[in-house]
């Protein structure tokens, strides 16, 4: 019982420093901004740790923390071909193909205005879809290894993508195009120089939504079928056994694997779009 | 409706496409049921064409091609049969079939209709919990500055995070403890569709210009009535925006959430039909979830265009 | 006067719209010479800047003839005749300055030296030496605008058409910059078309001043200045001056009594 009264206590002094940093005056220092966050992720967690042990939850429904860390460091050997598995082999490689091939669709699309037309609705539609829905079929047509879970990635992946790149196409003022006109510039001078710099924030959107898409993808689809590794197919089975630490270790795998993966294309986007008015210091 | 003619010719594109591809998909086994009936394949044998080239195989029997699109349990089924099986399970089951509501008095479960229900059960509840909850925190973050730097930062974070797969987590451990049927999934809704909507509804909440808010300054408004009377109606768009990610998020988690413990939805429909090869079963649940969530966006749509005629903010 | 390098005979333009055909241009004819700086005035919606841009090849007339350098301005479009500004400057955000001058250059195929050489003199031309490596969003309303002539001067066409140039920018930036042209013209002897509302401007800037008035876009007055090439920002109070925006200023009101 004490080890819940330390909790609530932490709670409120965390919330108590926390609120005193956010209306302080260093409010807006870049350290603060840091800390703040932080303070609170960490409070959560000592919190989460105090309280499971302090009512002695039992672990098959809610383990501290300090097991997941523990059950993290020790499948190590376990998680990394997972890790290996789901993301480099399935989600990354749909990722590449899904992304690609919808630029190119883009492109296609964009310079027939009957296709653009007919397509951007259905693109819009299909974007909203269930699409995860699809994994059974194609581990069925694909098989169990990691080919089906790129297939499933570039179903999910295409069409935002696309509906993003061939709005970003058409995001050019009536003048900048008047400009390239008056060079006397042919289609694909004005689809490098002009159309494509301008449309790369949209593309940059699209990529951004697809990172977390084709982590859900690759992971769902190992649901319905997969060798014996993967991070879908380790939190199936780890919840068949009830080893609840494990499942949530891979769920930090996959937690952290989703924000640097996100983080990394974020990056990227500062670097090529850095002159875009939302991305100027 | 000069935007019909397109994506009807679009629509049009993909059936034939699907029709098209179903022959090449479905060509070992029509060949097997071909020779089966005696007819000479080539190669011979069902071993001998394992490894052959679909389309190698197509082109060398283009004879026997008759059954590609009326194969029973075919890898790519062709699109009349998935319709037929979504005929047959839902208006016939229903209607004329022995278990079906017109002749025992409930839905059969053998039916889309009873399984979609099921599904739809979670995802309007977790929905309605997820956006009741996001909303609360979304005014709670735009007001409490504590509250915005703690928590926004992690909001933002975890919506690259791949959540969904916490759903079997979940399900199963609620199931152990003895918590089965709506409620684990609704959970699963709710927390997909939570943080989206925090994430739009704070940005709508922060949408009004400092003219606007300057305004009301200059009026003395009390910070409430900056609520009701600005922040409030600016986020309107905001929120229906996130709200129509959010319910395309619930219907997700909850499907997915059906799937480690089969009871039933369209998520259990889907598994069942992939275990079995029953592969017109997969396809019409599938179409049949597509609709689902075409019509709960396009509801919110709706709603949203009402709304926004009566605040005056479109004609 | 020597060969024409612009000449429009009889031209007409005819839009449709829902509302019924608007007559944009309606049987305009005006020769312009070789080192002319014609300007255009007269109140929106008078064809001015259809004009220049039917001028470009950017609209297509509906009627009478259009020649420019003896081609027909689609011809002339594509054989890279005339540099054009727009109103707002339009410089692309995601290239420097430097980039934004050489990108008709790089369209049209000059060699990485004759690129970087171009870019450097121009530059000096528009006194933007030194800022090569910055990004528009960097630099001021005015130095934008610099930098989108410098853009229409790189690949040394005879003709720059303008439009409005200066119409954004505020009163001190913009004497500034109209001395500047002036100086630019001088030196390079360029033809220069140039679409303004402003009176003195038009006064001061040009060797000639057409006045158009709208519904239908027509010419009402063809101006001949007779101010001195060399000129001084306070000419603007010689007698002379004045003398020149009245009739400008007649010819505006007359258009607009019968429009």
């Amino acid at each position: 019982m004490i080890l819940v009264f330390a909790a609530v206590a932490v709670w409120i002094g965390a919330w108590a420093f926390n609120g005193w940093l956010a209306n302080g005056r260093f409010s807006d220092l870049a350290s603060v901004r840091l800390a703040v966050p932080l303070i609170f992720g960490a409070t959560v967690i000592v919190v989460w740790e105090l309280i499971v042990r302090g009512l002695q939850v039992p672990p098959v429904i809610l383990p501290p923390p300090s097991t997941i860390v523990g059950a993290f460091f020790g499948n190590f050997g376990v998680l990394w071909p997972d890790f290996v598995q789901t993301f480099a082999k399935g989600a990354l490689g749909g990722y590449v193909i899904g992304c690609g091939s919808a630029l190119l669709t883009a492109i296609l699309v964009d310079r027939y205005d009957f296709l653009r037309r007919g397509l951007l609705p259905v693109g819009n539609f299909m974007a909203a879809l269930p699409i995860v829905g699809t994994a059974p079929i194609l581990v069925m047509w694909f098989g169990f290894d990691w080919q089906s879970k790129a297939a499933v990635v570039v179903v999910m992946v295409f069409f935002p993508m696309l509906v993003n790149t061939v709005a970003g196409l058409r995001d050019t003022s009536a003048m900048q195009r008047d400009l390239m006109r008056t060079y006397g510039a042919s289609y694909w001078q004005t689809l490098f120089k002009l159309r494509f710099p301008a449309a790369l924030p949209f593309i940059f959107n699209g990529l951004k939504i697809a990172t977390t898409l084709a982590l859900i993808g690759a992971i769902v689809a190992e649901f319905f079928g997969s060798p014996t590794r993967g991070l879908g197919f380790r939190i199936s089975t780890s919840v068949g056994t009830l080893a609840l630490d494990m499942v949530w270790a891979v769920i930090v795998v996959a937690a952290l694997t989703g924000t640097a993966f996100y983080g990394a294309v974020a990056w990227l986007e500062r670097r090529m779009t850095f002159w875009h008015p939302s991305q100027r210091k | 409706m000069k935007a019909l003619g397109p994506i009807l010719a679009v629509v049009a594109a993909i059936i034939a496409l699907w029709y098209v591809a179903a022959v090449p998909m479905n060509i070992q086994e029509v060949l097997t049921q071909a020779e089966r009936a005696g007819a000479v394949v080539e190669p011979e044998g069902a071993m001998n064409r394992r490894d052959v080239n679909r389309f190698a195989l197509v082109l060398r029997n283009a004879d026997h091609l008759g059954e590609s699109w009326s194969m029973e349990r075919a890898r790519l089924p062709a699109p009349h049969q998935v319709v037929k099986e979504l005929w047959a399970s839902t208006w016939d089951e229903e209607v004329s079939g022995r278990r079906g509501i017109v002749k025992s008095g409930s839905l059969s479960n053998r039916s889309l209709i009873y399984h979609g229900s099921i599904t739809l059960g979670a995802t309007i509840v977790g929905f309605l919990i997820g956006s009741g909850l996001g909303i609360l925190l979304a005014v709670g973050i735009v007001h409490s500055k504590t509250m915005d730097m703690s928590v926004m930062p992690w909001a933002i974070v975890s919506q690259t995070i791949p959540i969904v797969a916490l759903a079997p987590m979940i399900i199963v451990v609620l199931y152990s403890i003895g918590v089965e049927g709506l409620l684990p999934k609704a959970v699963i809704s709710a927390y997909l569709s939570f943080f989206p909507v925090v994430v739009g509804m704070v940005k709508g909440l922060r949408s009004p210009d400092a003219m606007q808010t300057d305004l009301l300054r200059t009026y003395n408004a009390s910070k409430p009535q900056a609520f009701w009377m600005l922040r409030l109606p600016a986020s309107v768009p905001y929120l229906f925006a996130s709200l129509k990610i959010g319910i395309a998020a619930s219907l997700v988690g909850a499907i997915v959430g059906e799937l480690p413990v089969q009871r039933g939805g369209l998520g259990a429909r889907m598994l069942g039909g992939s275990y079995y090869g029953q592969t017109e079963q997969l396809w019409a649940a599938l179409l049949f979830a597509a609709a689902m969530a075409a019509i709960l966006v396009w509801l919110i749509g709706w709603i949203e265009g009402k709304t926004l005629r009566r605040m005056g903010v479109t004609q | 006067m020597n060969q024409p390098v612009i000449s429009a005979s009889h031209l007409d333009l005819t839009f449709q719209t829902n509302d019924g055909p608007v007559h944009a241009l309606r049987d305009v004819s005006l020769d312009i010479g070789k080192g002319e700086f014609v300007s255009f005035i007269g109140p929106s919606g008078c064809g001015k800047t259809t004009f220049l841009r039917c001028i470009a090849g950017l609209e297509e007339p509906t009627g009478g003839t259009l020649a420019v350098n003896g081609l027909t301005p689609d011809a002339a479009r594509r054989s890279r005749a005339y540099g054009y500004v727009f109103q707002a400057a339009g410089l692309y955000p995601w290239r420097t300055i430097g980039g934004n001058i050489r990108l008709p250059l790089e369209i049209m195929g000059f060699s990485k030296e004759e690129q970087a050489e171009r870019v450097k003199r121009t530059l000096e031309l528009v006194d933007l030496a030194g800022f090569e490596k910055k990004f528009p969003w960097q630099l001021s309303g005015g130095m934008q605008q610099r930098a989108s002539i410098a853009r229409a001067l790189a690949f040394d066409a005879d003709i720059l058409l303008m439009d409005e140039p200066f119409g954004a920018l505020d009163e001190i930036v913009r004497d500034r910059l109209n001395e500047e042209l002036l100086k630019l013209w001088d030196r390079t002897g360029k033809t220069i078309g140039f679409v303004t509302h402003s009176i003195p401007e038009a006064v001061y800037l040009s060797t000639k001043i057409v006045v158009m008035s709208p519904r239908p876009g027509r010419i009402t007055d063809v101006i001949e200045s007779t101010l001195p090439r060399e000129r001084p920002l306070d000419i603007r109070d010689s007698a002379e001056f004045i003398a020149i925006a009245h009739r400008v200023r007649d010819g505006l009101r007359a258009g607009h009594i019968d429009a």
